[in-house]
């Protein structure tokens, strides 16, 4: 099956200071990649150039076997569904008019937006009739996010790009969004860029996990091989799981 | 008698008020959606829009006098003046509304794939609306009271009032035009004030 998504060598540079460096990593149909990686790592960076919101110093990305550079930036931009934490949420606008936003840039009817908002707050668990006339502000952190997911399937993209979209919530509201999330990213056979630095988050929703260290891939591996995984960073990762159930057995 | 003159001078003095006010709007609202696109520009227009503020204004009138087509005494320099004035508030008021949009919000506009024409119409004028407006209901108060010493290079308004009972060492003549131009003002702070409101999110 061909990659959907294809870094190649690519780098990033800021001055004279590489933020990424040979990065090759593809990411196939119906696939979640994690990025896992410290704070600083570079996953936002990286995450941030398959949709053209940073150009590669060097290197290439390609997208659906093109390369993106090649590509209208604001078609590819509409192809691929974008959640960061809090969702970013329009907050002069309702929750179905947040949803309905790229559908509405498409030029879909609006008949047709309407049933695609109340299908996705459905598919979100959330109530059409008490929730798509809200707006942002009278949301609670998980309705947002929740929203967020919507509004990023709205226009049924290929492509979904997410940075740390749980990482504000509390533990059990982000278990249920993970469990939510790998749920419709089946149902919706969605293939998925995935920022985190959760190692339970990227064992639970990757189909691979990709190791970022200091701007370098250290490891790509199968989620349920990188338990295995003996690179020093994938260590210190795993260390932290094994670490807290150590001191639960201790209490 | 006094009574008609003071309802002319202050249909007059809010005629040059809304001339002024709507003129520097139309100036500066699109000057200020440019600078928010050009930082280097930006400090510049700010920086010297500062300075013509800074400046008194019965100077600014007396610099305005001199200038060949828009000076001479009249109501076209004054209501220069005027606008030069109500420039800055609506300009800096513009540039902070616009500037100040919450950068995930900006971010996820550009995601979407929306181009820098939607997210200005659609993302960061109703967001900045009700700072812009706050720009502008600054401009008109100040504008009110301004415009009173427009009367000094013949604007006419409420300060012909003020001028004429300084002269006369009249204090009831000087209330006459002082009076119903701080009425004025309080009711147009008021009445922008709701419009601001209601255009918050
Ligand atoms: N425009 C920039 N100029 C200078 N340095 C930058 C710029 N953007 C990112 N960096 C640096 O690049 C590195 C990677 O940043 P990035 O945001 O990709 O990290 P991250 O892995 O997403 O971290 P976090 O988990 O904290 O979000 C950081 O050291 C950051 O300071
Ligand atoms: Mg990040």
């Amino acid at each position: 099956m061909a990659a959907l998504v294809e870094f190649r060598n690519v780098a990033y540079r800021v001055g004279d200071r590489d933020i990424l460096r040979g990065i090759d990593l593809s990411i196939e149909q119906n696939e979640t990649v994690v990025l896992l990686g410290r704070s600083g790592s570079g996953k936002t960076t990286l995450l941030r150039m398959v949709n053209r919101l940073l150009e590669p110093s060097a290197g290439e990305v390609l997208f659906a076997g093109r390369r993106i550079a090649d590509q209208d930036r604001f078609r590819l931009r509409r192809r691929i569904g974008y959640v960061i934490q809090e969702g970013g949420l329009f907050p002069h606008a309702t929750v179905a008019q947040n949803i309905g936003l790229v559908p509405k840039l498409e030029g879909w009817a609006e008949e047709r937006i309407r049933t695609r908002v109340a299908e996705l707050l459905d598919a979100v668990g959330l109530q059409p009739h008490v929730y798509a006339a809200r707006y942002p502000r009278q949301l609670s952190g998980g309705e947002k996010q929740r929203v967020g997911i919507a509004r990023a399937l709205a226009a049924d993209p290929p492509l979904l790009l997410l940075d740390e979209p749980f990482a504000a919530l509390d533990p059990v509201t982000r278990f249920e969004m993970q469990q939510h999330f790998a749920r419709l990213s089946r149902a919706f056979g969605k293939t998925a860029l995935f920022v985190t630095h959760d190692i339970r988050e990227a064992l639970m929703l990757g189909t691979r996990i990709a190791l970022l260290k200091d701007g370098r891939l250290e490891l790509v591996a199968r989620a349920d091989e990188f338990p295995g995984a003996t690179s020093q960073e994938a260590l210190a990762f795993l260390a932290t799981v094994t670490q807290s159930v150590t001191s639960n057995h201790d209490a | 008698m006094l009574f008609n003159e003071i309802v002319r001078l202050s249909a007059e003095h809010l005629w040059l008020v809304a001339i002024a006010v709507v003129a520097a709007t139309a100036i500066a609202a699109p000057s200020a959606v440019f600078l928010t696109r050009h930082a280097r520009a930006r400090r510049w227009t700010l920086g010297a829009v500062n300075i013509v503020q800074t400046i008194p204004s019965l100077a600014l009138f007396g610099f305005l006098l001199p200038l060949p087509f828009i000076g001479g005494v009249g109501k076209q320099t004054a209501v220069l003046a005027l606008i030069l004035y109500a420039l800055l508030p609506i300009l800096r008021n513009t540039v902070v509304g616009i500037t100040g949009v919450d950068s995930m919000v900006r971010e996820s506009a550009v995601a979407m794939g929306m181009t820098d024409g939607q997210i200005l119409r659609d993302v960061e004028l109703p967001l900045a609306l009700p700072t812009i407006l706050a720009g502008v209901r600054i401009a008109t108060v100040t504008t009110i009271g301004t415009a009173t010493i427009a009367a000094a290079i013949g604007g006419g308004g409420l300060g012909t009032f003020v001028f004429r009972g300084i002269a006369m060492a009249d204090t009831k003549m000087i209330l006459a035009g002082a009076v119903p131009a701080a009425i004025m003002a309080i009711t147009a702070d008021e009445v922008l004030e709701w419009v601001e409101r209601r255009f918050s999110y």
